[in-house]
């Protein structure tokens, strides 16, 4: 019991300038306390937090993360991004739940620049229950290798959830705010992450003509004028922008779901054959 | 081009000329006497606005009596920490010349045109060869009581007046041995840069000036005029400036609270309330001094701040919380440990000879007389007029009121009674700092109203070096760590932390700063920059959110692009909020320190550009406070559309007829009515919505609709005026029985001449009906005055008249008291009860009579009284308009805990709002008498003005960019953003997101939706972002 009594969490915020920030000054400035464990980062609106950047907090080992905002409906600017980070926010919260951490690790809360003692209890409240819960992993009994692989993949599928639930993490649910609890269900998250799709350049389709590879936003593709066109499927964000490029004529990408992706041709062997001198030969 | 016009623009050269050299010559628009917090806001406000501003000063330095207090009340932020800011940007401002230690020797001319004389005393120092090295300060051999700490240490006759002074030069006072017995001059002897002129004169210069803004200030009063409290008699007997001094870190003993005999900590500590104020005997004032009941709890709570066992008792008569947030505060201060308020009033006994401590003889109801030992006792003084007011008066020919303050018009009470002589602050009358800020920015109004017409034509804009290309360069960061006096220092190892922080990846230089703040700090931050060839700089202090613009302009006028700041908080969010685990708040330090390297190692430098200023403001309201700023700003060569509710203007000014000094309200606000509908720039809309808001700073455009149409405006600026409602009482019979009223319909009933009402025998008043309570935590400030108001209104018709005010505190602040003693001398009778022991109301049929009998308790005696009355008034609260979300939501500015709306800063931003270009005036902001209103609204058009006078604001330069390579044409971008700022281009890769920097406001909601991360928010892009999380949790970074 002692031990544990003794853990100190690591906690880390980020809030926004206008409303929470404001709040934590105004916290400061009447002398309200809070735990010394907990650090913060100033970003202007809420909604620039990045699901990036809740896994990097996690994968940093952060016993517990805060998102502060303005109240709904408060927001500083006409985006009324706020209404975006909550969404954001519970879709963490069921992907961090999906790899064994406690989703209430993770934390959104609205604080006005007029609150300095709603930002203290809020401080005091969420460090009390971290302490309580425990170290991140330990408290949930997954080893340290399961939960960096866990969350290493999560942060590696971002680009594709975000895509994938676009609609919903844009949804602005003004007359009902308890409807975000509910939002993202745990078969939902399941489903998400058991249909994650991967691309595939056939090597008998594929002409070579580099049109996948200048599109790709992240460089994924080994490409070169003759060689067929490879994708590295540890650099691939499987956000299908190839799969869209490859012209029709050719349609040489594949969108796997489900199955293993077939090894490229090894180097050496990828000398493209062209379909019109197939044709002459033929 | 025609002849004639090249020679009018030949004839407009000759005269921007002409005024260019005479703005060398002492020529200029506008005069501040007075350089304390008010006179600084005229002058940054003027500045601002165009005009040319002479901002005069008899102290060595500008600052005032703020500079001297240890915090401010009911935020308790640092006094000097928010003043300072100001200080550095009036000197920086081109258009501001400081005069300091400077008299008024006469003033001629009118209007327009006036020609001041001013004596420069001698500092005995040449000003431009002195540094400021203060090594004249070390040898000068004269120790001599330290005026700006309250004498209670020492200084130097040569010294310099603070350390935030601007100028940042010393002076040598009337105490040096040269000046007196022509020995000495050690000073000359030491002082390398051969600065010392000990043969300086006085000399007198003349400015001329089209307006002048008095802003005296006010002094404190002195106990020691009168023998009965013991001060300067019993040394452990101090005043509250001097415990101000006491409390400060920079005060006599670095911010430990000591006794004058022993030096040893008090623990067991009195205030006395009043002192000087409330009094009609000789040496006293009349009136209330408005800021001593809520200071003193102020220091209470710092006192338990520093000493958390300490004991504190506050002798008090009504407690006057009427400000915004003032009943928290109060509530705040009693429910600390240790602390008791006694209602009573004191005499001082005797000083023990042993422990020189000090004994009080005080009542209590419970005890009778009692007499107590303290070990020290602080006198809360009130506030006197400014030193040797008649003469002052006489010189600007101005009018002074009985109380020796200045005459003011009680609808205008920035106008003295010499045209183009305005007055703002303390000299007004006693108030507190928002009030002395309002004035200010109202007084600057009225200026800009006066000489609009040279606006321009003397300002000249403030030019910074070119900017340094470090772009190449590796990053060189420079740490700077702020002690805060002791406000970080006392928790934070702050030698540590710069050792720490000098080990960090690409820290080339680390030191610490008793205030970094300072004049001399700024300068040295400067040189700093330059001589360390720094391109990047972190200051850990305190927020951001008030002192980076500070230090952004620093880095400008090193030659560095501003954005190459970052600022660590350590104070805030680490020093003041971890006060008692200093170990864990060290490392707190550290650590915010190193997410911040880690920051500033990826910032880069970004371009700001101008926006446009379109020059309409709309004003949402149409009450007092809307008009008169509509009237103020159209006044100032703008276009004003107003926009109002109702069928009519006028707002709840309607149903008030006369005022506590017996002005005719109605009168007023028909020829105020009438000026609104004449004014060829006002547009009046009545009976109007406002359907939608949007825009920004500058560029606003808001759609109103009236008579069944909508139409669209565009605006640069927009006042938010939009008032309060009274509470309708649920209590007191109220609703139910035809006797029972409201304060404003009695004042309607009397206006009728209502028989009931005038010639009622007996008529009752209870206060605080509807506030001070639970679910309305505030006191609506004005209700006390309303009371006495048709108290003595009802007297003046019917002297048999009996009347009855049932009370919890009577709050008639400042010159309001008087009337208060003008109507117990008119035997109505004040009867206080608690809130716990509310008074009970019934309607009784006794003997054929009908009447109202309200039983009350006396707290003092514990005896049920019961009085019978004709008719019964009740004070019902002020409460938030009932369209006040929607307005926040519209307009996107806050709303406080009350549900009042909220300004940008409670001290210093009184009728700003956090959205830049929205002011707030009028009983939105908070309950309010007219007068009070009139400034306030006033006060917003000068802050307008500071933007719709320029042609252009600046506009942040962190806005958000796109890496087309990473672009994969998605859209989620262009979707989110609702101002439009991102669009979908063709490329020969596809579709790729484009943005449109003026459009773009920086919140960074595009960033997320973007799968790839190819829209980054420069200044908070991911990298930056991530590597200040990879920082929080190791020590390496890169």
């Amino acid at each position: 019991m002692s031990a544990e009594a003794k853990f100190t969490p690591k906690m880390i915020g980020i809030i926004c300038n206008w409303c929470c920030y404001g709040g934590a000054d105004l916290c400061g400035v009447s002398r309200f306390q809070y735990p010394p464990y907990i650090r913060l980062i100033r970003v202007m609106c809420s909604a620039r937090v990045d699901m990036k950047h809740i896994f990097r907090a996690f994968l940093n080992g952060a016993d517990a993360m805060f998102v502060g905002g303005c109240h709904l409906d408060d927001c500083h600017y006409i985006t009324h991004g706020n209404y975006e980070a909550i969404s954001m926010v519970q879709l963490c919260r069921k992907l961090l739940e999906h790899i064994g951490i406690n989703p209430k690790r993770l934390r959104i809360e609205w604080v006005s620049a007029g609150e300095g003692i709603r930002f203290a209890n809020i401080m005091n409240e969420f460090g009390a229950e971290i302490e309580k819960m425990g170290p991140l992993g330990k408290a949930e009994g997954i080893s340290e290798a399961e939960l960096k692989s866990g969350l290493e993949e999560v942060t590696r599928l971002i680009p594709y959830i975000k895509l994938a639930k676009r609609d919903k993490l844009a949804l602005h649910i003004r007359d009902n705010h308890e409807a975000y609890n509910d939002l993202y269900t745990s078969d939902e998250i399941d489903e998400l992450l058991r249909e994650v799709p991967s691309y595939y350049i056939d090597p008998e389709k594929c002409q070579a003509c580099m049109t996948c590879a200048r599109r790709c936003p992240v460089e994924a593709i080994i490409s070169a004028k003759g060689q067929v066109h490879v994708i590295e499927q540890e650099k691939c964000v499987k956000c299908g922008t190839c799969f869209e490029a490859c012209p029709p004529r050719f349609s040489a990408i594949r969108k796997i779901v489900g199955e293993p992706v077939p090894p490229p041709l090894p180097e050496g062997e990828r000398t493209v054959v062209r379909k019109s001198k197939e044709k002459e030969v033929g | 081009m025609s002849t004639e016009r090249v020679e009018r623009i030949e004839e407009q050269n000759i005269i921007e000329q002409v005024a260019r050299s005479l703005g060398t010559k002492n020529f200029g628009d506008v005069m501040v006497v007075g350089g304390g917090i008010s006179g600084i806001q005229a002058a940054l406000d003027l500045g601002t606005a165009g005009f040319k501003v002479y901002l005069v000063d008899t102290a060595p330095t500008i600052g005032g009596h703020m500079a001297q207090l240890d915090k401010t009340f009911p935020t308790n932020d640092c006094s000097m920490c928010i003043e300072s800011p100001k200080f550095v940007e009036c000197n920086r401002h081109p258009n501001i010349e400081i005069v300091s230690y400077t008299e008024v020797h006469s003033v001629e001319g009118e209007a327009g045109d006036f020609k001041v004389t001013l004596f420069r005393k001698p500092r005995y120092i040449n000003e431009s060869k002195c540094t400021g090295c203060t090594v004249c300060v070390e040898y000068c051999p004269v120790k001599y009581p330290d005026q700006f700490n309250q004498d209670i240490s020492n200084n130097k006759a040569i010294h310099i007046y603070f350390a935030q002074a601007i100028p940042l030069k010393p002076y040598i006072d009337e105490s040096c041995l040269y000046l007196k017995e022509g020995k000495c001059q050690i000073c000359k002897g030491v002082c390398k840069n051969d600065a010392i002129d000990l043969n300086q004169k006085g000399e007198m210069v003349e400015v001329k000036v089209g307006a002048i803004i008095l802003a005296p200030g006010y002094v404190p009063f002195d106990p020691k005029l009168r023998e009965d409290y013991g001060y300067g008699k019993f040394e452990n007997v101090v005043t509250s400036m001097d415990y101000e001094r006491l409390l400060c870190a920079t005060g006599p003993y670095e911010g430990e609270i000591l006794r004058a005999t022993d030096k040893k900590h008090p623990h067991n500590i009195a205030w006395i309330h009043c002192v000087g104020s409330r009094q009609v005997i000789p040496g006293g004032n009349s009136y209330c001094s408005a800021v001593c009941c809520t200071y003193t709890q102020k220091q209470v709570i710092l006192t338990k701040d520093h000493d958390a066992d300490a004991r504190c008792t506050i002798f008090h008569n009504d407690i006057r919380s009427y400000g915004k947030d003032f009943e928290r505060f109060y509530q705040r201060a009693e429910n600390l440990p240790g602390i008791r308020f006694i209602r009573s009033y004191v005499s001082i006994g005797k000083e023990i000879p042993e422990s020189k401590n000090v004994t009080i003889r005080y009542s209590t109801p419970d005890d009778g007389v009692k007499e107590e030992e303290f070990d020290m006792v602080v006198l809360s003084v009130g506030l006197n007029p400014p030193h040797d007011f008649k003469n002052f008066a006489d010189r600007f020919g101005i009018k002074l009121n009985a109380h020796g303050f200045c005459e003011t018009n009680p609808f205008n009470p920035m106008e003295t009674t010499r045209p183009g002589i305005f007055v703002s602050g303390a000299f007004q009358g006693p108030m507190d700092i928002p009030e002395s800020v309002v004035t200010a920015s109202g007084a600057g109004s009225q200026c800009g109203e006066l000489l609009n017409y040279r606006r321009g034509n003397l300002a000249r804009e403030r030019v910074y070096p070119p900017e340094r290309d470090v772009s190449q360069e590796e990053p060189r960061i420079g740490v700077y760590v702020c002690h805060c006096g002791a406000n970080i220092g006392r928790i934070v190892d702050v030698p540590g932390t710069v050792e720490y922080a000098k080990t960090l990846p690409n820290v080339v230089h680390a030191e610490e700063n008793l205030f970094i703040c300072s004049t001399e700090a700024a300068a040295m931050l400067a040189k700093d920059i330059q001589e360390r060839e720094l391109n990047r700089v972190i200051v850990a202090a305190c927020t951001p959110r008030t002192h980076e613009p500070l230090f952004r302009d620093t880095l400008r006028e090193a030659g560095i692009n501003q954005y190459y700041y970052d600022m660590a908080n350590i104070r805030e969010h680490c020093s003041w909020v971890h006060s008692k685990e200093k170990e864990a708040a060290t490392q707190k330090s550290k650590d915010i320190i190193r997410m911040s390297v880690a920051r500033a190692i990826h910032l880069e430098p970004l371009q700001e550009f101008d926006l446009p200023v379109d020059k309409r403001a709309v004003v949402v309201g149409g009450g007092v406070a809307g008009m008169t700023s509509a009237l103020s700003i159209a006044n100032q060569g703008h276009e004003v559309h107003l926009v109002e509710k109702e069928k009519e203007l006028g707002g709840i000014a309607r149903r008030i007829h006369y005022t506590l000094e017996g002005m005719d309200v109605q009168a007023y606000l028909r020829d105020l009515i009438r000026k609104v509908y004449q004014h060829p720039l006002v547009h009046v809309y009545t009976g109007a919505t406002i359907p939608e808001a949007t825009g920004y700073v500058g560029n606003f455009t808001t759609k109103v609709k009236f008579d069944r149409r909508v139409i669209e405006i565009k605006h640069g600026a927009t006042i938010i005026a939009t008032g309060a409602e009274v509470y309708k009482p649920t209590e007191y019979l109220y609703g139910e029985d035809d006797r029972v009223m409201t304060h404003l319909e009695l004042e309607e009933r009397i206006t009728k001449g209502d028989e009931k009402v005038i010639n009622a025998g007996s008529i009752a008043m209870i206060q605080c009906v509807g506030c001070r309570q639970e679910d309305r935590n505030y006191c609506s400030r004005i209700c006390c005055s309303e009371s006495i108001k048709n108290a003595l209104k009802l007297k003046e018709i019917n002297p048999e008249m009996d009347i009855y005010i049932f009370f919890r505190d009577v709050r008639s602040y400042g010159f309001k008291e008087d009337y208060y003693r003008e109507a117990a001398s008119k035997d109505v009778r004040f009867i206080r009860y608690e809130p716990d022991n509310k008074p009970q109301v019934e309607a009784v049929q006794e003997d054929g009579r009908s009447f109202l009998r309200i039983t009350a308790t006396d707290p003092v005696l514990g005896k049920k009284l019961e009085i019978d009355a004709d008719a019964l008034a009740l004070a019902a609260a002020v409460i938030p308009a009932a369209d006040r979300k929607e307005i926040s939501g519209l307009f996107k500015v806050s709303l406080g805990p009350d549900e009042f709306f909220q300004e940008a800063h409670v001290k210093l931003r009184p009728v700003d709002f956090g959205a830049e270009g929205v002011y707030l005036c009028g009983i939105a902001h908070y309950p309010k008498l007219i007068s009070e209103t009139v400034s306030q609204a006033y006060g917003a058009a000068g802050r307008a003005l500071t933007l719709l006078a320029n042609d252009t604001v600046v506009a942040s330069g962190s806005v958000c960019a796109v890496n087309e390579r990473m672009c994969m044409g998605c859209g989620a971008c262009v979707t989110a953003c609702t101002y439009g700022a991102i669009e979908l281009r063709d490329t020969k890769q596809g579709k790729k997101a484009g943005v449109i920097p003026v459009l773009c406001k920086g919140d960074g909601l595009c960033n997320t939706k973007c799968p790839t991360g190819a829209i980054q928010l420069k200044h908070y892009t991911d990298e930056e972002l991530l590597n200040q999380i990879d920082a929080r949790f190791k020590e390496s970074f890169v």
